[in-house]
């Protein structure tokens, strides 16, 4: 192989290594400027410290503003209360709409995946008079239930191509042995679909922990029932000099669980957003 | 007609209604069916009563209505007498009209060709040609902009388009003897809004190309090969036209995904800098109807701006069902009568 040869084989690399640059340098900066005293551009500047960190000890952001894993709960919980309602509703009605025959059938399923194409973001101001409505309005449960609801087409959709994809003969056996639908979904059919229920959940769980824009719209300034992301924002919004070292370790903090499903279920996350990612552009 | 008679006549247990089938026995067996769909059912159609048909209601009748924070409480916006098209007419004769439609569709449309389609192409193909395991270490890279927390992400973008001395970029440029040093969000806001959502977006089609372009034949590219055709004849002559599907589908769905963004607009440039350099559709009527800062909230008026996204939306959506075949996804459950 002559030198051009080996020169234009290098070309496909550099522009994937080009195009990765920003986030790569993103992600190195956050980590570097979280334990550095400072940083100008990439440079470091002072001494590596852990000061940036207190924030796990203390609020960090002076008083007034809960702590962190007052914080931390609240965005556990929602994304946890939405991982278990999405996979759970999802789960009942892809079994519906997969295996029973009932007025109205074809009619919803056309209506899921028009819903799934169509962005609910559009519906916000609307959502926000159902909440106060329902008396939600800067609660924890109302922001859960609204992603929740966001997020229902695209759950049952994925749900229900799992199940068209499970053989009906152990279904069959155990309705002929009497068993009802309700056992027969429970005990023979989400077994055997355990690698979609993880999917949904993995994907339930992150957008659910990620989330900013519809905790931010839906509750009140970084109060008690904040979540990370709007904890995050406002913090960098309210001081005039923003104190970058202690942003980056709050950055960092949130993403520990996002960077474990990164590191372990890669499969599984390219599999799942070529069908699921539709928000965010 | 039982269920084994169905399984002999074509090995695939599909059955539809369109198949003649005994009817349940009793009345009382039909309503026992019905009672396990809606068993089933009931919680999803009350979510998606709950934040999708009532609110589309509520924005559509807000939309007619002049509700605003100065008369929040008691201006009755639900009664029709209260109802008029004056907030429509608004935005015909709004100021900034052209400037929020300019903005949409430069954002739109340069994103799209640039990212969400281009890019996602490009690497695509790149990531297919080479090395396999390489190939999916740069997928999975490209994933992070859409897995990174969308605060954390722009944290980042603001530091690398920061004034100099903190700014990333700025460091290098000043190494180089170009730019002032400027915050770049404030003197090229376009170029970082792009980028920023374009990298986003990208991930979208590149995913999907990578699996089209993984499943055609072998032999084909094979053939080409054998015929002479360079790299770049077989992707042109080959590949796209083999997924070109895929790349419609890519194309419409991801038009009205950028159309309806905002979120990472808002977090970057808030729609600035200065008066609406920045601002689009979309976060216009958040903007009006939904932002806390200005103190003059205009439900009425902002969801005005919103139904027009929602009236593209469910148009759009219910193209793309039909031109993408989702009907045949609508295919009859296997089983029911037992």
């Amino acid at each position: 192989m002559t030198v051009r040869q080996r020169l234009w084989r290098g070309v496909p690399y550099l522009i994937l290594v080009l195009s990765v640059l920003p986030i790569i340098v993103g992600y190195f900066w956050l980590v570097l400027s979280s334990f550095m005293t400072r940083t100008e551009g990439l440079l470091p500047v002072g001494n590596l410290t852990l000061k940036h960190w207190s924030f796990l000890l203390e609020p960090p952001f002076g008083r007034g503003y809960p702590s962190i894993w007052r914080v931390t709960l609240n965005t556990f919980l929602i994304a946890a209360f939405m991982t278990i309602v999405v996979v759970l509703v999802s789960a009942l009605t892809g079994y519906a709409l997969s295996r029973l025959n009932f007025p109205g059938r074809k009619g919803f399923l056309s209506l899921t995946l028009i819903l799934h194409a169509f962005p609910s973001v559009t519906l916000l101001i609307g959502t926000f008079f159902v909440l106060r409505a329902l008396n939600l309005y800067n609660t924890s449960l109302g922001v859960g239930l609204v992603m929740v609801g966001f997020e229902m087409p695209f759950g049952i959709w994925l749900m229900k191509g799992f199940f068209d994809g499970v053989s009906w003969d152990m279904e069959r056996a155990a309705l002929i042995d009497g068993a009802s639908r309700l056992q027969v979904w429970w005990q023979v059919i989400l077994p055997t679909i355990k690698p979609g229920i993880a999917a949904l959940a993995i994907f339930a769980f992150i957008s659910g922990w990620n989330a900013w824009l519809i905790p931010k719209t839906f509750t009140i300034g970084a109060g008690q029932q904040a979540t990370l992301s709007v904890y995050l924002q406002n913090f960098q919004g309210e001081t005039v000099a923003v104190d970058w070292g202690s942003v980056t370790a709050v950055g960092l903090f949130q993403l520990i669980p996002v960077a474990i499903f990164f590191i372990f279920t890669q499969d599984l996350l390219l599999n799942i957003y070529s069908g699921g990612a539709k928000g965010g552009a | 007609m039982s269920v084994s008679n169905r399984r002999e006549r074509g090995g695939v247990p599909s059955l539809s209604l369109r198949e003649p089938f005994e009817q349940p026995s009793s009345i009382g067996a039909w309503l026992h069916s019905r009672r396990a769909a809606w068993a089933f059912m009931s919680p999803a159609v009350l979510l998606i009563t709950l934040f999708f048909f009532i609110p589309v209601i509520v924005l559509l009748v807000l939309s007619l209505s002049d509700l605003k924070s100065a008369n929040f409480g008691t201006f009755q916006w639900w009664l029709p007498t209260n109802w008029s098209l004056d907030n429509y007419s608004k935005i015909i004769g709004d100021r900034f009209i052209s400037k929020f439609l300019g903005n949409t569709l430069f954002y739109v449309l340069t994103t799209l060709a640039i990212f969400n389609f281009g890019s996602a192409l490009l690497i695509a193909l790149i990531t297919t040609h080479i090395n396999r395991r390489a190939g999916f270490f740069f997928r999975l890279l490209w994933l992070l902009p859409r897995l990174t927390p969308s605060v954390v992400y722009i944290l980042m973008w603001r530091r690398i388009a920061a004034r100099a001395p903190h700014g990333i970029l700025n460091q290098f440029l000043t190494l180089a003897g170009l730019g002032g040093g400027d915050n770049l969000l404030q003197t090229m806001p376009w170029v970082f809004v792009i980028i920023v959502n374009g990298l986003i977006g990208a991930s979208f089609g590149l995913v999907i190309f990578t699996s089209a372009i993984e499943a055609i034949p072998r032999d084909y590219l094979t053939a080409s090969k054998v015929d002479g055709a360079s790299t770049l004849q077989t992707i042109r002559h080959v590949i796209v036209p083999m997924i070109r599907w895929p790349i419609l589908f890519v194309l419409t769905f991801q038009t009205l995904s950028l159309l309806t963004s905002f979120e990472q607009i808002l977090l970057l440039t808030g729609g600035g800098p200065g008066l609406f350099r920045t601002e689009v559709w979309a976060l216009r009527a958040y903007h009006l109807a939904l932002s806390t800062e200005s103190g003059n909230t205009q439900w009425g008026y902002g969801a005005a701006w919103a139904v027009i996204l929602v009236i593209i939306g469910v148009a759009a959506a219910t193209i793309y069902m039909r031109v993408f075949k989702f009907d045949e996804l609508v295919e009859e459950p296997k089983i029911d009568l037992i």
